[in-house]
């Protein structure tokens, strides 16, 4: 997604529900990968992938708590530490059972699911859990406008309670980069509910139906051409107060944690050697000899030797997270990803040389999927310079890193503490 | 590309025998090379602190760390050898430690030397590899095809040392060297120099520093905390260590240590660097602001930092790979020393930058640093040199070159 985090934005060494140590709720005989791949068996003997259709396959596998093992019991797991996830994964997967498509509602797994967890009532839980996590329901996040990308504090999209009925919000504003939109049935939604305070404190968060009357959601083009994204109008749309994630006023809070949620999924999964964007540079510098020049085999070389470097820096990462010490190296690995990912498709438009005039396809349209590869190198080397946009733009993320990790002062501040309303836009 | 994957990582972490190590190495180090210690002994005519080096070596036990126990070292790893190279770097402490206890250490491990081993696992005895500190590893070419007649190595021979003619009444066993060695780390307080000889088959000779006919000659060096020194030997007296494909092999896993141990000690002068650069902009006011707080120095330190993490890891990979003997230690050792190395330079230079006009003065340790850094980016193989080595073992070719 294109959201940008704020300045404000929670470190990334805040411990959110998923570093939580595991909780007393574990089942006997389920504590370890051994007693882990039992269960399942016990469970695929009960409930056959072949047979049973994939959502209600989903459903049953969510309620024995093989969904995501390190959530509570009751809510699709056991209370067991994260690393076991992959256990389980894998033999769903080594048995042929359905997934929940992890891919479609990366939002809802990676950003959703941890902000109701960590802040949603009980009956919230019990009613947006399970279909986030079968894939029946998915969501989007409506944080960033026009008027508010790295300064998200900033937002102008109002809620008021209607004076009548007093348990029902009316929501009028824009929000912009929203993937999924188009297919959500909720949208993560930070809306400003008091313009009378400074704007970190009149802010709260709900979940707002992407479905009902007030909700119009527009395909965003990108310089790619095709729309991954949406623009997002809210119009007088209704949020009843029971969809209120967290307190009034608390919305700033909430979301920090979802964003922070968003900066550890960016760390990304485990690949081999090779196995980002500079395999393909690498695949076309073997084939193709006729492209070879001194200056390009030096760039190769040295983006080859960042690409590896920065994969042995994503394994410390997960090794740290592994090993219970979440250290705050996730900022800089979003920071190099995107750098890499920049400067290694650039390359690869070079030295493809002729070939790299072309472009495959510049119509308007919504992309099945959102890949970097089995495209052209054109497409890469656009698609890559959101990576320095999206999900905190690499100036903010260069700010946090430094208050946050290196603990030097903020820049004086001329916005934190007058009332919003006040503020010049 | 079957190497380096996920499934056979090694750990990249710190364990807690490695971290209580490195506090014994830190407290040393913090109460005997503070840096003014450090710049005044650079102006003195013996600029390595064979005190200090003492304590090191015997006392906290860096000297034989990668001696097994039965040969009286401490049966430790590369992975513990790298914590301690941090900490020198941190320091820039004037010891000898990467030349004897990394570099000589690994040539007589592999040429199974267990008196000189035993000798230097104690502590009383210093050694060097007498090779030009910008030697690097050469791991691929000619080796890769097996051991080769003569040194293989970028530019001819490795140094240009011949066997000479022995003399009436020479034991037997004895062999004489003449020849030059320009630019060697670690030799001035070596009590043995390793000296690789060229001729048929190549040999590794260990020759006493108070032979007749040896003459070491300290060159006035960029970096001052690790002067280097000329040699010249003249029909010297020395004892054959290893020869043939054993020597090669010496020198070989010699040069591979070195560089990923000096990896190590960039990556413990990058983050020095980092820490005495954040410490000063937080305390350091103009504009009636501490100057921390303007965002375009912040965001030239944030670089600073995400790059030491990168760094980091691949220092930490080439130790464990190292450590384990894992047939990607070529690879690892190659990333290591290029990315440490310009980390290490660019941390330097961030120093002196951001501190202003108290940065560029003598009586400021930046300058000690960013001489330290920029001669190790090229001790043991330049960035550049190392980028080449991956081209061969990344299957990279250069233009012109079929494969």
């Amino acid at each position: 997604m294109l959201e940008n985090t704020g300045l404000e934005n929670t470190g990334p060494d805040n411990a959110g529900p998923d570093n939580a140590g595991p909780g007393d709720t574990g089942q006997a005989g389920t504590t370890n990968a051994v007693g882990l791949r039992e269960r399942v068996r016990e469970f695929l003997a009960g409930h056959d992938p072949a047979t049973l259709p994939r959502p209600e396959f989903l459903r049953a596998r969510f309620d024995a708590g093989l969904a995501w093992v390190h959530y509570p019991a009751g809510l699709g797991g056991m209370g067991l530490p994260r690393a076991l996830q992959s256990v389980v994964d894998a033999a769903f997967a080594a048995a042929g059972a359905p997934s929940n498509n992890p891919e479609r509602i990366g939002i809802g797994l990676g950003m959703a699911a941890p902000t109701i967890l960590a802040f949603g009532s009980d009956e919230q839980k019990e009613r947006w859990l399970r279909p986030l996590w079968t894939g029946e329901e998915v969501w989007c996040q409506l944080f960033s406008e026009p008027g508010a990308g790295s300064d998200l504090a900033g937002l102008a999209t109002r809620a008021a309670l209607e004076a009548e009925s007093g348990n029902q919000w009316e929501v009028s504003g824009q929000k912009v980069w929203t993937s999924s939109a188009h297919a959500a049935q909720w949208g993560l939604l930070l809306a400003r509910t008091d313009p009378d305070v400074p704007k970190h404190q009149g802010l709260t968060y709900f979940a707002c139906e992407m479905t009902g009357p007030g909700v119009e959601v527009r395909p965003l083009r990108q310089l790619t051409g095709e729309a991954e994204f949406n623009e997002v109008f809210l119009t007088r749309a209704v949020i009843p107060d029971s969809d209120r994630i967290g307190a009034v006023g608390e919305g700033w809070r909430v979301a920090q944690g979802t964003l922070m949620n968003e900066r550890v999924s960016i760390g990304g999964a485990a690949l081999p050697r090779e196995g980002g964007m500079i395999g393909s540079a690498a695949r076309t510098w073997r084939d193709q000899p006729e492209l070879r020049t001194p200056g390009l085999h030096d760039r190769m070389l040295r983006l080859w030797a960042d690409a590896e470097v920065a994969r042995l820096a994503g394994e410390r990462l997960r090794q740290q997270l592994a090993a219970g010490q979440p250290g705050p190296e996730g900022s800089a690995a979003k920071l190099v990803f995107a750098r890499l990912n920049q400067e290694i498709s650039g390359f690869e438009v070079e030295l493809a040389g002729p070939a790299g005039l072309r472009y495959s396809d510049w119509s308007f349209r919504r992309p099945e999927s959102v890949s970097f590869y089995g495209r052209d190198v054109g497409y890469r080397y656009l698609r890559a310079r959101g990576n320095s946009i999206e999900g905190g733009t690499s100036e903010i993320l260069r700010n946090i890193i430094a208050e946050r990790v290196l603990g030097l002062p903020t820049e004086p501040r001329v916005d934190t503490g007058v009332p919003w309303k006040d503020l010049p836009r | 590309m079957s190497q380096g994957n996920a499934s056979e990582m090694p750990s990249l972490l710190y364990s807690e025998d490695e971290e209580e190590l490195r506090a014994a190495v830190r407290a040393l180090l913090d109460d005997r090379a503070g840096w003014p210690e450090v710049l005044a002994k650079t102006e003195t005519d013996e600029p390595y602190d064979t005190a200090l080096w003492r304590r090191l070596a015997a006392d906290v036990g860096c000297a034989g760390l990668l001696i097994p126990e039965s040969q009286g070292g401490a049966g430790a790893s590369y992975r513990e050898a790298a914590v301690v190279a941090e900490e020198v770097g941190r320091s820039v402490a004037p010891v000898p430690y990467l030349g004897s206890a990394v570099v000589a250490t690994a040539a007589l491990l592999e040429a199974a030397d267990s008196a000189l081993l035993k000798d230097l696992a104690s502590g009383t005895v210093t050694a060097a590899l007498a090779v030009p500190f910008a030697t690097g590893p050469f791991a691929t070419g000619p080796f890769a095809d097996g051991p080769p007649a003569a040194w293989p190595s970028a530019k001819g021979p490795l140094t240009g040392m011949r066997v000479a003619a022995p003399q009436a009444g020479d034991p037997a066993g004895q062999t004489r060297l003449r020849g030059t060695v320009a630019g060697v780390a670690d030799a001035l307080p070596a009590d043995v120099l390793l000296v690789a000889a060229d001729g048929v088959p190549p040999g590794l000779y260990a020759v006493n520093a108070g032979a007749p006919g040896l003459t070491v000659t300290p060159v006035v060096s960029l970096d001052a905390t690790r002067q280097l020194a000329d040699l010249t030997l003249d029909d010297v007296p020395a004892r054959c260590v290893a020869s043939g494909p054993v020597a090669v092999r010496s020198v070989q896993a010699a040069l591979a240590a070195g560089a990923a141990m000096l990896a190590a000690e960039q990556l413990g002068m990058a983050q020095r660097c980092l820490d005495m650069t954040v410490a000063y902009l937080k305390e350091r006011h103009q504009f009636a602001r501490p100057v921390g707080s303007f965002q375009a120095l912040k965001h030239r330190l944030a670089d600073v930092w995400v790059a030491i993490t990168q760094a980091r890891s691949a220092a930490r990979y080439a130790a464990a790979c190292l450590a384990s003997g894992d047939p990607d230690a070529p690879v690892a050792v190659a990333l290591a020393k290029a990315s440490c190395s310009e980390v290490a330079v660019h941390a330097a230079q961030e120093c002196v930058q951001l501190h202003g006009g108290i940065g560029f003065t003598w009586e400021h340790p930046a300058h000690l640093y960013l001489k330290r850094a920029k001669s190790s980016s090229i001790g043991f193989g330049t960035p550049d040199w190392h980028r080449a080595a991956l081209a061969d073992l990344a299957g990279l070719p250069a233009a012109g070159r079929p494969r």
